[in-house]
């Protein structure tokens, strides 16, 4: 019953599992990939701080900080790419997204 | 081990119920039918990542990860979600012909996952490489304070500048002039001569004035058109 390293593991596997999924289901919208990406770095984050708590280690706190720094930093990026996308085209569908194919 | 407290049985339960709503709620995430729904199901999942992260002792990881993703992140993906009028029904097509891949494929992931994750031990020299282990008589605040600004401080400051980066970088990508929108030119109210906006003109007495002449502009016209986000815009018929 007591919960150790294991089940946080188990955790983070399936919510990284939930992501690839996300990626799958809905390849034709690229917010909701976004959000799918979103909670595969989140996945990545409870690992981080699972090992962190389980070793006795503050390294993996620090990781999960700079892996929050680069989250915000591919949502912002991401969405303001979005959002100049959808001004130029009216349109987000993925398989519009081939102007720079030859 | 992680801390449990001095109520073992509690503290699992708090972390079933914790995980099993992250879970749930990234489901829905997934599968949600209106992208503002899935927002919020996203807010929901970062609350009870939140509570997890609490849960192994983590507190300062946690409220970060209420502010930065509940706080910031969630609110700018609802933010654009709610600004493109997109069709997100139109985007949904082929949701039940992608299902199988995407199953199939989670699936084998999960299963090599699961695979990896009960077959692994833990070295017996893994407590030697402990780099900054948690001291015992200072909160995690403090703690993560005296490692990150010492040990980390390059890491740290490199952070500082990916978010620099990505800021002025959506600034760059979003910013746009529009033509025809009337804006203060600052530079050109200051720039301005007396000869340019005043006219001084002799009238004779008892004459009147009929047309007060209009001085002559001197300043160039300004450019007409900018080269980036001309405002093509054909979104309202779809």
């Amino acid at each position: 019953m007591v919960v150790g390293l294991g089940h946080y593991l188990a955790v983070a596997a399936i919510l990284f599992t939930l992501g690839i999924f996300g990626i799958f289901l809905n390849r034709k919208n690229v917010i909701v990939i976004l959000m799918s990406v979103e909670l595969m770095l989140l996945a990545v984050n409870v690992n981080l701080v699972g090992f962190s708590a389980a070793l006795g280690d503050l390294t993996g706190q620090i990781f999960t900080m700079l892996v929050l720094t680069v989250a915000a930093a591919e949502a912002a990026i991401g969405l303001a790419i979005v959002v100049v996308y959808f001004r130029n085209r009216g349109s987000i569908a993925v398989e519009d997204i081939r102007v720079m194919k030859g | 081990m992680l801390p449990t407290g001095d109520r073992p049985v509690i503290a699992a339960l708090a972390f079933y119920l914790f995980a099993g709503i992250l879970l749930a709620s990234a489901t829905m995430v997934v599968v949600a039918r209106n992208p503002v729904h899935a927002v919020l199901f996203l807010i929901l999942g970062f609350f009870n990542a939140a509570a997890l992260f609490l849960l192994a002792g983590a507190e300062f990881l946690a409220l970060i990860l209420v502010i930065v993703y509940v706080g910031a992140v969630a609110v700018l993906f609802l933010f654009v979600v709610m600004m493109l009028d997109v069709n997100f029904a139109e985007l949904r097509e082929g949701f039940v012909r992608y299902a199988p891949i995407g199953g199939l494929i989670g699936g084998v992931l999960l299963v090599e996952l699961l695979l990896v994750g009960t077959a692994w031990t833990l070295s017996p020299q893994a407590p030697l490489l402990i780099a900054e282990p948690v001291p015992d008589a200072v909160t995690n605040t403090r703690a993560l304070g005296r490692v990150l600004y010492t040990d980390y401080v390059y890491l740290f400051q490199a952070a500082g500048l990916v978010l620099l980066v990505a800021m002025i970088g959506a600034i760059v990508l979003t910013l746009r002039d529009r033509p025809g929108v009337r804006r203060q030119n600052v530079a050109a109210q200051l720039a301005r001569a007396r000869d340019e906006t005043l006219a001084v003109v002799k009238v004779p007495t008892g004459a009147g004035l009929r047309v007060v002449p209009k001085p002559e502009p001197k300043r160039q016209p300004e450019p007409a058109e900018h080269g980036q986000g001309d405002g093509r815009h054909h979104g309202g018929g779809h």
